[in-house]
C-alpha cells in the first residue's frame, strides 16, 4: 500500500507536467487574480481591513470557550439543538441517527467543507439516505464520484464541454448544448425536484455569531436558502473555530471574506439564521440543529504557537495564489483542504506522520501569507511544521546523518572549504566523463531538470586569499 | 576615514558562483567603501532552518553572530540570507545567550541592494550595461525584506538598459531550497512557467536580488536552450562604461 507522500509525489508529477490542467487552472486564477484586485481597490484601506479582521479572529480564538457557549445558549432559548461533536464519527452518528428517527430518506445540502472533512455524505449514503449537493459545482463533483477540486470553486478544474458530457451519461437526459446558462438550467430543473422531496437540509456555517445566536451564510446561487428553509429539518454542521464575538463584526468580515473568495464586493446572499421556524412564520424549519465540530481543533487551540491557523475563513486565497496549488492542483494533495491552509492544518488534524510531506511541499515564497484576509503567517507554519516534524523523528535518518555532518563542516570553516573543493572537483570529474543524470551523478536529481551548475575552479574565498596575497 | 562594510557570501556563492561576491565587492568599492571579508564565516544555517532541523542551524547562527559580532554593518548579496538572519534568527536564537547579539547583528545585515538604496543613499553607481534585462522579484527580497522598488531603482539608473517587466514578476521561481530537490517535478514546472513568462520579455537577460534564484533558473533556462541568461544585479551594476563585449557568465 502505498502512503499518502508517495502518492502526492506521484500525482504531482503527473499533474505538474499536465500542461492541459495547468493552462485550466492559469486562466481560472487569471480572472480571479484581476477580480480579486478590482475588489480590494473597492475597499478603502484594505490593510486595515485585514488587520481588523485578524484582531476579530484573535478574540474570538482567544475566547472560543466563552463565545461558543454564548451561542449555543441564544439558540437554545430559541428553540434550536446544538451538539458537540469531538470528532467525525460522533458528528456522523448525529445526524445519522437524527435523518433515521425522523424518517429522513432525502437530503439536501448546501456547500460545506466541514462535511467533506468528516465524510458526512458517504455515511448517510450508507444508511440508505439520498444525499444532494446543491452548489452547482459540487453537483458536478458529486456526479463525478470525487471530492471537491477547490475549496470555493469545487469543479473550477472541468471545461464546460466536459461538464456538458458528464450530464448527458449520469442525468439520463439529451444535452443539447455546453453554454454554462444552459448547463445551469439543466441542474436546476433537477435539484428543484430534490429540494421539495427533501425531509432535511444540511448546510455550513460561515460564521457562528455569538452576541446574535446565529449562524451566517454566504452563498452566491440562492441553492444555501433552499436548503435552509424548505425541508422540515435543518442541520448546520461547522466547526468550533467558526465562532465571531459579534454581529457587527460581519460588517467587516463578510466583505472581506467576498472579495477575497470571489473578488465580489458581497456575495449575492447573506443569510442569518438563529432557530426553528416561529409561530407566526411563513416558513422555515420545524427543527434546527447546530453541529459544532471539534475533529482536532481543540488541539491545535492548545498550540500557542500555531493557534491563529484557527482564525481562518476558508476564503481560499492562498489556493489561488500558491504557485505549488497553481501546478499541481487541489486533488493532489489528497485531503479536505488543499493548497497553503490545507498543508498547515492537515499534520495537525490528520496526524503529522502521514502528513508531514505537506509541509515540505512548498517553496516557502510566502504569497499565501501576503493575502490571507485574517493575516495568518502561513509559510512560518510550515516551517514550524517542518521542525515538529524533526523533532518527533518523522523524518529519514539518512537526512538526519547528512545534517548532522552538515553542521560539523559549517562549524569547521576548514572542513567547509575543503568539502567545498571535493565537491566541485569530485563532480568536474564526473561530468568530464560524459556521467551527468547518471547513477554516479550526485545531482542527478537535479539534472533531470536543469543543466548542471556551474563549477567554478576556485571559491571566492580562494580568490580572495590569493588577491590580498598578491597586494 | 573611510566607511567599512563586512561581506557575508552565501556558502552557495562562494563555492559555485564566486563572481557574485566578486561583482557585489566592485560595486560596493566603487562607491567608496572598504570591504572586508572575515574568512572565518561560513553558512548561516538556512538550508537545516527550512528543512526542520533547528539543533542543526543553531550552531551555525550562533556561529554568524560571533563572526560578525563587531561589524559596523553586514552585506549579502542574498535576500533569502538576509531573511534568514533577520527574520528567522531571533525565533531561532530564542533562548540562546548570544540573542541580544543576534537582534543588533540582525539589525545590521542588509541585502545588497537595500544597502545600496536605504544605507548608502546610492541609485547611480555608474554602471552601463546596454541590454533588454527582466526582473524576477525574489520572494523573500520581496515578502520577507519588503525589497520591491529598490532593486529597479538601481537598475533605471544603469546606462543603455532597457528594463522589460515580465508576466507574474513576483510569482516564486520553484527553487525553494531542498524543495528544488524533494519536489523536483513542482521545482521544475514552477521553473518552466517562470521560463516562459521570461521568454516572452524576449529580454538578454533576467536577473534578481538573489543568486539562489537565478541558479536554479540558469538550470531550467539552459536545460531548454533559451535565449535569456541569468545574471545578478550587482553583476549588472559592475559593468563599467566602456562595457564589455560580454558579461563575465559563469557556466560549467
Amino acid at each position: 500500500m502505498s502512503t499518502a507522500a508517495q502518492r502526492f509525489l506521484q500525482d504531482a508529477a503527473v499533474k505538474s507536467a499536465d500542461l492541459m490542467h495547468r493552462e485550466i487552472i492559469q486562466r481560472g486564477m487569471d480572472s480571479y487574480d484581476a477580480a480579486h484586485l478590482k475588489g480590494r481597490a473597492r475597499i478603502k484601506d484594505w490593510e486595515a481591513a485585514r488587520q481588523k479582521c485578524q484582531e476579530i479572529k484573535r478574540e474570538a480564538i482567544n475566547h472560543l470557550d466563552r463565545y461558543l457557549l454564548q451561542f449555543e445558549e441564544k439558540v437554545v432559548a430559541r428553540g434550536g439543538h446544538v451538539f458537540w461533536a469531538a470528532n467525525s464519527e460522533e458528528a456522523c452518528a448525529y445526524i445519522k441517527n437524527l435523518a433515521t428517527r425522523r424518517n429522513v430518506r432525502t437530503v439536501v445540502k448546501s456547500k460545506s467543507m466541514v462535511t467533506e472533512e468528516i465524510h458526512l455524505g458517504p455515511a448517510l449514503e450508507k444508511a440508505g439516505i439520498k444525499v444532494w449537493e446543491t452548489d452547482f459545482g459540487e453537483f458536478i463533483v458529486q456526479l463525478r464520484e470525487e471530492g471537491p477540486y477547490h475549496i470555493v470553486t469545487p469543479a473550477m478544474h472541468l471545461l464546460r464541454g466536459q461538464i456538458a458530457t458528464l450530464f448527458q451519461e449520469k442525468l439520463g437526459q439529451k444535452i443539447e448544448s455546453d453554454d454554462p446558462a444552459y448547463l445551469m438550467a439543466v441542474a436546476r430543473r433537477v435539484l428543484r425536484q430534490a429540494f421539495f422531496s427533501a425531509e432535511m437540509g444540511i448546510s455550513g456555517a460561515n460564521f457562528l455569531v455569538a452576541d446574535a445566536g446565529v449562524i451566517a451564510i454566504s452563498t452566491n446561487e440562492g441553492n444555501g436558502r433552499l436548503c435552509t428553509s424548505i425541508p422540515r429539518i435543518h442541520v448546520v454542521v461547522t466547526g468550533i473555530e467558526k465562532v465571531i464575538p459579534r454581529l457587527d463584526d460581519l460588517a467587516v468580515l463578510w466583505p472581506v471574506l467576498a472579495t477575497s473568495g470571489t473578488g465580489q464586493g458581497i456575495t449575492t446572499y447573506g443569510t442569518l439564521i438563529g432557530g426553528p421556524r416561529r409561530p407566526g412564520e411563513a416558513d422555515g424549519p420545524e427543527e434546527f440543529h447546530v453541529v459544532l465540530v471539534d475533529n482536532g481543533r481543540s488541539q491545535l487551540l492548545a498550540d500557542a504557537e500555531q493557534r491563529e491557523v484557527l482564525h481562518c475563513i476558508r476564503c481560499g486565497a492562498c489556493l489561488n495564489i500558491c504557485p505549488v496549488f497553481r501546478h499541481v492542483g487541489g486533488h493532489t494533495y489528497g485531503t479536505t483542504y488543499p493548497g497553503p491552509i490545507g498543508s498547515v492544518l492537515t499534520p495537525h488534524l490528520n496526524g503529522i506522520m502521514e502528513f508531514k510531506h505537506l509541509s515540505y511541499a512548498s517553496s516557502l515564497c510566502g504569497a499565501c501569507s501576503s493575502v490571507c484576509p485574517v493575516k495568518i503567517d502561513l509559510h512560518h507554519h510550515l516551517l514550524q511544521n517542518r521542525r515538529n516534524a524533526t523533532e518527533a523523528g518523522a523524518t529519514k535518518s539518512s537526512e538526519r546523518l547528512m545534517f548532522r555532518a552538515w553542521r560539523h563542516a559549517m562549524l569547521h570553516p576548514r572542513i567547509y572549504a575543503l568539502g567545498g573543493w571535493l565537491m566541485r572537483n569530485s563532480l568536474r570529474m564526473v561530468y568530464g566523463l560524459g556521467l551527468v543524470g547518471s547513477i554516479l551523478d550526485p545531482m542527478r536529481v537535479w539534472n533531470r531538470y536543469r543543466a548542471p551548475v556551474p563549477l567554478p575552479s576556485e571559491s571566492f574565498r580562494a580568490r580572495w586569499r590569493k588577491d590580498r596575497a598578491a597586494n | 576615514m573611510q566607511r567599512k562594510v563586512s561581506l557575508f557570501v552565501p556558502c552557495f556563492v562562494d563555492q559555485l558562483l564566486p563572481q557574485v561576491a566578486v561583482d557585489t565587492v566592485r560595486v560596493l568599492r566603487r562607491i567608496g567603501y572598504e570591504v572586508e571579508f572575515p574568512e572565518d564565516q561560513t553558512c548561516c544555517g538556512q538550508p537545516a532552518f527550512n528543512t526542520g532541523y533547528w539543533d542543526e542551524a543553531r550552531p551555525c547562527a550562533e556561529r554568524f553572530v560571533k563572526v560578525f559580532k563587531h561589524a559596523d554593518v553586514v552585506v549579502c548579496p542574498s535576500g533569502s540570507c538576509v531573511t534568514m538572519v533577520r527574520t528567522f534568527y531571533p525565533d531561532l536564537l530564542a533562548k540562546s545567550s548570544l540573542r541580544e547579539d543576534a537582534l543588533a547583528v540582525a539589525s545590521r545585515t542588509f541585502e545588497f541592494s537595500e544597502f545600496l538604496v536605504k544605507v548608502a543613499a546610492v541609485t547611480q553607481v555608474g554602471a552601463t550595461f546596454p541590454h533588454a534585462v527582466t526582473y524576477h522579484a525574489s520572494c523573500h527580497g520581496l515578502r520577507e525584506l519588503h525589497l520591491r522598488n529598490e532593486p529597479l531603482q538601481l537598475l533605471r539608473q544603469v546606462k543603455g538598459l532597457k528594463l522589460i517587466e515580465m508576466t507574474r514578476s513576483e510569482e516564486c521561481c520553484g527553487f525553494g531550497g531542498t524543495f528544488a530537490a524533494k519536489f523536483a517535478d513542482i521545482s521544475a514546472a514552477m521553473g518552466t512557467s517562470k521560463a516562459e513568462n521570461i521568454a516572452a520579455t524576449e529580454a538578454e537577460y533576467v536577473t534578481a536580488i538573489d543568486p539562489s534564484c537565478l541558479l536554479h533558473l540558469q538550470g531550467i533556462l539552459g536545460k531548454r536552450n533559451a535565449a535569456a541568461r541569468t545574471i545578478y544585479l550587482a553583476s549588472i551594476l559592475a559593468q563599467e562604461d566602456p562595457p564589455q563585449k560580454s558579461p563575465p557568465q559563469e557556466r560549467p
